[in-house]
């Protein structure tokens, strides 16, 4: 049997994935509440982010393997799904027996997908084209105020809002549900489960509380 | 009590099947949900129409048999009992109760609310045993010293009636509540360890190659078993696959 060709190996690394993105949610949610109180600090983080080889070189594609595998895995899971019931039900109460976070993680991931497409369009196709295409000089100091200036645009702000509220919904579910596939649900991950559900609600609401504090904070270009 | 029935009708597997609407009267709140389908049955028949097909044998919660979707829900709106142990005081006069089979493409349609369900035979067949020398020297399994809290877990596993609720209220059509019950049954206790290896990784081939969905961990499954098999054996289950996978 190969590593993938079992459900309940893809359910395995579908879980890895997804814990290490959510170790990557906390890093990058460190580092961004320093642009609402200390600016200076996010300028550094970012600057050392931004230019370092390791991160650069090594943890950024590891990251992107960790989205795109996620996303890819996510979507044949949700196809083979559809497939076991080809026959849909005339009446399904599925809201009797399971939240709704749990049944349209497909949902939420979509959303967070789309919004990826934004975040990168936003953050990270722009720091492309300044290092490598257009060259400029390194400027450590430019950041915050780059930062700062994305979130002029209550349109954008909206839909980050959108995206951090499915983000909460699919944490709520997907984080707690990982111990669960990787067959840790002793005693230990039952109290693990009440940190899991408080990183939900946290940490997507702590990137809407950013996003908004620097809409209604905006600085002069 | 008056009521309209909204069932599912197919002749065959081959049929496409639709829902078919049905009035009756003169249903006792103290009938089961079976009793109340065999009085639309007597009716059926005496008017010279085809009776509604349905699995059942026992009619006390413990073959397994009975595999109706009521209103949405396997077994009905009642918890830890099944369709047989469902009563009509649960609905009310003049309610309209929609009654489909389990649903699931690895659960073939044979007839009306009648589904194939061999696949969990072969799920069993692949690994959900203990190979014992049966030649007259058997040694009582009484002999071998359990601890009770092992011994509690697999009797609890050992619950499960495979009546395929897991599978119908699943919104992926998994099978994993049964099949995680059948091997926790036997890796928890000395006479399976033997053969646990081989027993997880031919048993979750066999319900991946009868095209059962993926366990997303909704937990639906353990709120609709009429046995509350526990979703811990499934993560038991995830455990012996990556330890049996790791040993190759």
């Amino acid at each position: 049997m190969s590593l993938l060709s079992s459900s309940v190996m893809r359910k395995f690394a579908m879980a890895l994935s997804g814990l290490f993105l959510v170790v990557f949610l906390a890093q990058h949610f460190v580092i961004n509440i320093t642009s609402v109180i200390a600016p200076d600090v996010f300028n550094q983080w970012s600057h050392f982010m931004g230019t370092n080889g390791l991160v650069q070189g090594i943890l950024q594609p590891v990251l992107i393997f960790g989205v795109v595998f996620h996303f890819i895995m996510g979507f044949v899971l949700e196809i083979q799904n559809r497939r076991a019931r080809a026959v849909r039900y005339v009446q399904y109460k599925g809201g009797a027996s399971a939240s709704w976070a749990s049944r349209n993680m497909i949902i939420s991931g979509a959303v967070i997908m789309a919004f990826l497409g934004l975040h990168f369009y936003d953050f990270w196709w722009p720091e492309i084209m300044h290092k490598y295409i257009e060259s400029h000089p390194e400027n450590p100091t430019r950041y915050y105020a780059e930062t700062v200036h994305k979130f002029e645009n209550p349109v954008r702000v909206g839909l980050y809002a959108t995206a951090f509220i499915l983000l909460a919904l699919h944490l709520w579910h997907g984080f707690a549900s990982s111990f669960q596939s990787v067959g840790f649900n002793n005693k230990y991950a039952q109290g693990l489960k009440g940190f899991t559900k408080f990183y939900a609600v946290l940490i997507p609401l702590g990137f809407l509380f950013i996003a908004l504090y620097h809409h209604l904070n905006p600085i002069a270009h | 009590m008056k009521l309209t029935l909204k069932i599912w009708r197919q002749k065959n597997a081959q049929d496409k099947g639709r829902m078919v609407t049905y009035p009756i009267d003169g249903i006792d709140g103290d009938m089961s949900f079976l009793e109340m389908l065999d009085v639309l049955n007597d009716g059926l028949v005496s008017r010279g129409e085809e009776p509604v097909v349905f699995d059942h044998d026992c009619r006390e919660g413990i073959c397994g048999s009975c595999s109706l979707q009521i209103n949405g829900e396997p077994h009905g709106p009642d918890r830890l009992i099944t369709t047989c142990q469902l009563h009509m005081r649960k609905f009310s006069d003049g309610d309209t109760i929609v009654i489909e089979p389990f649903r699931a493409k690895a659960f073939p349609v044979i007839k009306d609310l009648m589904v194939d369900r061999s696949a969990f035979d072969r799920i069993q067949q692949a690994g959900g045993f203990i190979s014992v020398n049966t030649s007259g020297n058997t040694i009582d399994a009484n002999a071998i010293p359990i601890p009770k809290n092992d011994a509690d877990h697999a009797f609890n596993a050992a619950a499960c009636i495979g009546c395929g609720a897991c599978v119908a209220a699943c919104k992926n059509a998994s099978a994993m509540l049964f099949t995680s019950a059948k091997v926790s049954q036997y890796a928890l206790l000395p006479q399976g360890r033997v053969e646990a290896t081989q027993r997880v990784l031919n048993m979750v081939a066999q319900m991946d190659e009868e095209g059962f969905g993926n366990c997303t961990n909704t937990g639906a499954c353990e709120i609709e078993c009429p046995k509350g098999i526990s979703l811990e054996n499934i993560a038991r289950l995830n455990r012996e696959l990556l330890s049996a996978q790791l040993k190759g």
